[in-house]
């Protein structure tokens, strides 16, 4: 049986502030060449449907195929203030159009001050869409749709599966945000079943929000590897150059970049000649910079703030080695875009991607002395970086998006021969 | 006439520590694991097993024999460790039913590396084995049963040696059995005994196993078996790891039953009877000569060199080991001599293997680490470290080497 989507989100490129949107598009275009029909809503913007066939970027608007349409509109959604207006968005059914396109095109950003009121109504939109689409399962991304979900599943009847990305427990640490945890938990116990993307945030689910392990699901994400770019050739260097160790993230807390710096100093102790970037922005860029001045590591660590297209490849291309200090990081599809750029990784084990992956190098986040002791081998034993690297980007190549779908849609499948 | 010729490997490694890049002290090893470890394994296996072989060989009256290969490196804990250990090994010693084999004191590669530490090695193992059980082997058998020609000749060059052992493997023996006895290419009166690894593996690996048809195996059966063999051979060679008994397979799955009532089923069939690898040398001619050029070995399912020298952190890793041995020698420093013989333990580069996906499972049994990065990242501290005292040592110091190239 060919089971209907309607799928839940709150990020989809090219409106996205970070992984959600990205995990949201690889997810939705497997699942739609896997055969399976979705429709996706988005709030304020436009309902976007995947069929087979129909698989263009949707970042890219000249691709885009005769029966879809697009439409230019002006809504400032960045998440995280960096994005900026998008031109381009893609379509749906009529009706979903009309009321997800209905009132002011401008207004609060979906992450901003007025978030509480944004989910509501997105919430009662959802709803009113819900009459008149067909669906079978109700597919929601984190707890920003959640509301939605659960009012749709009750009113339709229909189950109701939520997805998790991360929680609140990943994103503020200890201080967790009361109202969002309580939407969070609602919509587990609410759930026919529960999409964790690691056994790692399964763990969490289980632990903060006292959900029975039974009930939960793991499904790693996936990352698109063109199979026409091969691996890039590596630019002869001079023997004697400074070595790079990289940094590319948000520098936010959960990104753990304090930790980077002191694993940093205790390598600069030991050997001279390595450089430290940092790539990124976030509200902790300025205590950041602050924290390598006073450790006296200023003239070694380099920040570039946030960075784009050819310059992300530049970076990857300078650096020996990828570090993922994060403190709580519910999958990680970072390292795995590292080795699609051919640098090694080594990776924070309080992440998802620490449980799923064999060839990188895993470190607690707080163990800074053996974070330096691996970042020094890594740059002083040219055999251990290339079988990282060789190893990792093959390994890599098996997070493929297309498993992900096909056990989403064994989910499905559970869910709707229960009810 | 078929002969059951039974040999032991005995070993268990001196595991390192974690040791960081800012690590200073020469304490390189686990001694608090290490000796758990040889407790375990000697209350799991070593004692229940050795009183078990002294009760058969004493009921049937000096018919059963076996052979042991215990590595220096395990000696040396049992003493530490584990006397009672020892003691029972040398009570099966005074039987006159045991023999012991020689190998490299270190269970190590050095032959693949070193030929004059390789001879000291096994000298030291020789004497040490004269020392504890007052006798001097007279049969080889390399680490994990490395071997090719060369070997062959090098061991028969040291002198006092009958026979070598080595893996019976397939692909050489093409239609020969592994159950005559061999000699190899260019030696003069060295014999070659190779492992049945079929009826080895049976009781090594599949013993246990739930899914083999041949579960569970009984003695009577695996009598059977071996008595199959009479009439296209003189022998069985049963070539197992000691800790099969009781550690591998564990007390409830039955091995120790097997192993109680293998002799008197082998001794329903009239012609049989147990040897000695030094005993199989004495009574049987050499039928052919096998060529071996290129190493085999008895680990995996390759059966060759790719568990330690599988890829390019070993061989690294191995390389720079070796060459340090002018340094650690000319250093005069007991300490330092036998930390860089401890580092040449096989062990260490087993777990630097990264054959995971085939071979994957019994690697990860034997690994105290979690990736075989992070061994490289040990061992290699460990060496940087050594290579330092070796420098300070040295009358000639060379300059410290900070920049990295």
């Amino acid at each position: 049986m060919k089971i209907k989507t309607l799928m839940l989100g709150w990020e989809f490129p090219p409106f996205i502030s970070g992984g959600l949107g990205t995990a949201c598009y690889g997810l939705t275009k497997a699942m739609s060449r896997l055969g399976m029909q979705v429709t996706f809503l988005l709030p304020r913007m436009h309902a976007l449907r995947f069929t087979a066939g129909e698989l263009a970027t949707p970042l890219d608007p000249a691709a885009h195929t005769p029966d879809v349409r697009s439409q230019a509109f002006s809504t400032a959604v960045g998440a995280y203030g960096r994005y900026g207006p998008a031109p381009f968005a893609r379509r749906v059914t009529a009706a979903a159009e009309a009321e997800l396109s209905e009132g002011p095109e401008t207004g609060p950003a979906p992450y901003g001050p007025d978030i509480r009121e944004e989910i509501r109504r997105y919430a009662v939109k959802v709803l009113k869409i819900g009459r008149s689409e067909p669906f079978d399962v109700i597919h929601a991304h984190d707890w920003m749709t959640f509301p939605a979900g659960i009012a749709l599943a009750a009113s339709s009847g229909r189950p109701l599966v939520v997805q998790v990305h991360s929680t609140e427990f990943d994103r503020s640490g200890e201080h967790v945000n009361q109202f969002v945890y309580d939407i969070e938990r609602q919509g587990m116990h609410a759930a026919a079943r529960i999409i964790a993307v690691s056994g790692y945030t399964r763990n969490i689910i289980v632990n903060r929000y006292a959900v029975p392990a039974t009930k939960i699901d793991v499904v790693y994400n996936g990352i698109d590897f063109p199979d026409s770019v091969e691996a890039q050739p590596q630019q002869p260097q001079p023997a004697s150059r400074d070595k790079v160790v990289l940094f590319l993230g948000r520098i936010t807390m959960q990104k753990g970049p304090e930790y980077f710096l002191q694993a940093a100093k205790r390598v600069l102790d030991e050997v001279e000649n390595v450089k430290f970037i940092m790539a990124g922005d976030g509200d902790r860029l300025y205590g950041t910079i602050e924290q390598a001045a006073w450790l006296g590591i200023g003239h070694r660590v380099f920040f570039t703030r946030f960075l784009r297209g050819p310059d992300v490849d530049r970076a990857y291309r300078m650096a020996d080695l990828y570090v993922m200090p994060s403190v709580s990081e519910p999958f990680g599809i970072a390292p795995l875009e590292a080795l699609q750029h051919d640098v090694p990784v080594l990776i924070s084990r309080q992440s998802g991607i620490a449980e799923a992956f064999r060839n990188a190098l895993r470190v607690d986040f707080w163990d800074t002395d053996e974070m330096a002791n691996k970042i020094i081998a890594v740059l002083r034993h040219p055999p251990l970086q290339e079988m990282l690297r060789t190893n990792g980007r093959r390994e890599a190549r098996t997070f493929r998006w297309a498993d992900s779908a096909a056990k989403v849609n064994a989910v499905y499948h559970k869910v709707v021969n229960a009810a | 006439m078929a002969s059951v010729c039974f040999y032991f490997q005995v070993h268990q490694p001196y595991r390192l520590r974690h040791y960081t890049i800012f690590d200073g002290a020469t304490d390189y090893f686990d001694e608090d694991k290490n000796a758990r470890v040889c407790r375990k394994v000697a209350d799991k296996c070593y004692l229940p097993t050795n009183r078990l072989l002294l009760e058969l060989i004493r009921r049937y009256g000096g018919r059963f024999k076996v052979a042991f290969s215990i590595t220096g490196v395990l000696l040396e804990q049992f003493r530490e460790d584990a006397p009672e250990v020892l003691a029972s090994f040398q009570e099966l010693a005074a039987t006159g039913c045991v023999e012991f084999l020689a190998e490299t004191y270190y269970h190590s590669l050095s032959f693949l590396f070193s030929p004059d530490e390789f001879v000291e090695q096994v000298e030291a193992h020789r004497a040490l084995v004269r020392e504890l059980f007052g006798q001097t082997p007279r049969v080889f058998r390399n680490t994990e049963l490395i071997y090719n020609n060369a070997l062959a000749e090098a061991v028969e060059r040291i002198g006092g040696f009958d026979a070598i052992l080595a893996e019976g493997a397939d692909y050489i023996l093409g239609y020969r059995s592994p159950n005559y006895v061999y000699r190899p290419p260019n030696t003069r009166h060295l014999k070659l005994l190779l492992k049945n690894y079929r009826l080895s593996d049976d009781v090594a690996f599949r013993f246990s196993n739930r899914d083999w048809a041949e579960w569970p195996l009984r003695a009577e059966k695996f009598a059977h078996w071996v008595n199959a063999v009479n009439g296209n051979g003189y022998v069985v060679n049963l070539f197992v790891d000691y800790e099969t008994f009781g550690e591998h397979q564990w007390q409830d799955t039955g091995i120790f039953d097997f192993l109680r009532c293998l002799p008197s089923e082998i001794f329903k069939h009239p012609d049989a009877d147990f040897k000695t690898p030094g005993e199989v040398a004495d009574a049987y001619e050499a039928v052919d000569t096998v060529d071996m050029p290129h190493f085999v070995s008895w680990a995996d399912i390759e059966r060759d060199l790719s568990a330690w020298l599988g890829n390019p952190m070993q061989h690294n890793a191995l390389t720079e080991l070796y060459r340090l041995e002018d340094a650690v020698k000319a250093s005069g420093d007991p300490d330092i001599l036998t930390s860089w013989r401890r580092l040449q333990i096989s062990d260490h580069f087993y777990y630097m293997c990264t054959k995971w996906f085939a071979d994957g499972d019994v690697h990860k049994y034997f690994n105290p680490y979690n990736s075989p990065y992070d061994s490289y990242i040990n061992f290699m501290n460990v060496l940087d470290n050594l290579r330092s005292r070796c420098a300070a040592a040295s009358a000639f110091h060379r300059p410290a080497v900070t920049a990295l190239s």
